[in-house]
């Protein structure tokens, strides 16, 4: 039974993504696109809380990389243990959990 | 088979369209008998805030609108505990929305449900459908 | 369009709703029933619903769905006359779009 979150509004501005992962279950898998995909350059101020929603809660992260891509944000400085997809990915993805809950 | 929908509501009322466009697909869809069910979570709770008075900022106050929704068939509206004290608010700044019950003898009874995060969290994880807002 | 009351201009939409809501009075009502192709003398069943319905919408800000209609004026009106049959026979072009155009109300969202 599990939900594919996706996210796109920076972490920065807006409190989408703090939210979606208090509430993502274990075994879900959050996806981040458009502007919030800069949450996840490794040093930011969200390390800690997407690192408890990987180790502590069983969450898988995504990054969508075209989107990485167009703000400059180069694959070595992703945080490790998300994974980046690309847009097959992403439709992966939607295939592959049985509902998506975008949060917008 | 009825499915069940949950309309996810996280943005306070005025500042952007969100809340009444939410409102009037909750309105047109209960329509179909589904079983629907509204969450009020982060800013969203401001939704069914008591005493809204958006005359000034030259908005129709459509919070009225959410005491038709019984007669929508639509009681469950839940709220977010965290969310309330994130911003200084208890359920007694909410609105006593409520319904009546065709299977009771018509008695009314609350439709707002004040639930935890965890709570929210399962009640995102049962439905078939979320439409977010 | 436009209706005319007693020298007065009141703009309405292309389907005849009232473009300002506050334009409304009984006379409103009348002259918008008696300017259908059929044109309709209104009684007090008539004048029974759309009074309803203007109180629903002062109460709630809106035009209610035909089925909430329905099962509202039952449980207000009786039984009698909260049912289709009766609602379709006082507002033959349907229930919630017409009396709501003649009680000055916006069209209802998704209605008949």
């Amino acid at each position: 039974m599990a939900m594919l979150h996706i996210v796109n509004k920076s972490p920065f501005e807006r409190n989408a993504l703090k939210s979606c992962l208090a509430h993502a279950l274990s075994g879900d898998a959050v996806l981040l696109i458009e502007d919030a995909v800069i949450g996840v350059v490794s040093g930011s101020t969200l390390v800690t809380e997407l690192q408890q929603a990987m180790n502590g809660n069983a969450v898988k992260l995504y990054a969508l990389s075209p989107d990485l891509a167009a703000r400059g944000v180069k694959a070595e400085r992703v945080l490790e243990g998300i994974q980046l997809v690309d847009y097959a990915g992403f439709v992966d993805l939607t295939v592959a959990n049985e509902k998506t809950q975008s949060w917008l | 088979m009825a499915k069940k929908f949950l309309y996810l509501n996280r943005k306070a009322p005025y500042g952007t369209v969100y809340a009444l466009e939410s409102l009037e697909v909750v309105l047109i869809a209960a329509a179909f008998e589904q079983e629907v069910s509204l969450a009020f979570l982060d800013d969203g709770v401001y939704q069914i805030a008591k005493g809204q008075t958006p005359k000034a900022v030259g908005m129709k106050n459509f919070s009225p609108t959410y005491n038709a929704l019984g007669d929508y068939g639509i009681t469950k509206l839940y709220v977010e505990r965290e969310s309330l004290v994130e911003r200084g608010l208890t359920e007694d700044d909410l609105m006593p929305i409520v319904y009546e019950d065709e299977d009771d003898d018509y008695t009314e009874k609350p439709s707002v449900q004040v639930i935890s995060r965890t709570e929210m969290a399962k009640i995102m994880a049962e439905q078939d459908v979320t439409f977010s807002f | 369009m436009a209706l005319e009351i007693s020298g007065k201009t009141i703009a309405t939409d292309e389907e005849g709703y009232l473009e300002n809501l506050n334009d409304w009075t009984p006379e409103v009502a009348t002259a918008m029933a008696l300017a259908e192709e059929t044109p309709v003398a209104l009684n007090d069943e008539h004048w029974e619903i759309i009074n309803f319905l203007r109180e629903y919408y002062e109460e709630y800000q809106i035009a209610p769905a035909v089925r909430v209609l329905t099962k509202a004026v039952g449980k207000r009106l009786g039984a009698d006359k909260g049912n289709s049959k009766y609602l379709y026979s006082l507002f033959p072009y349907g229930p919630g779009k017409q009396a709501c155009k003649y009680a000055g109300l916006p069209k209802p969202t998704g209605c008949v």
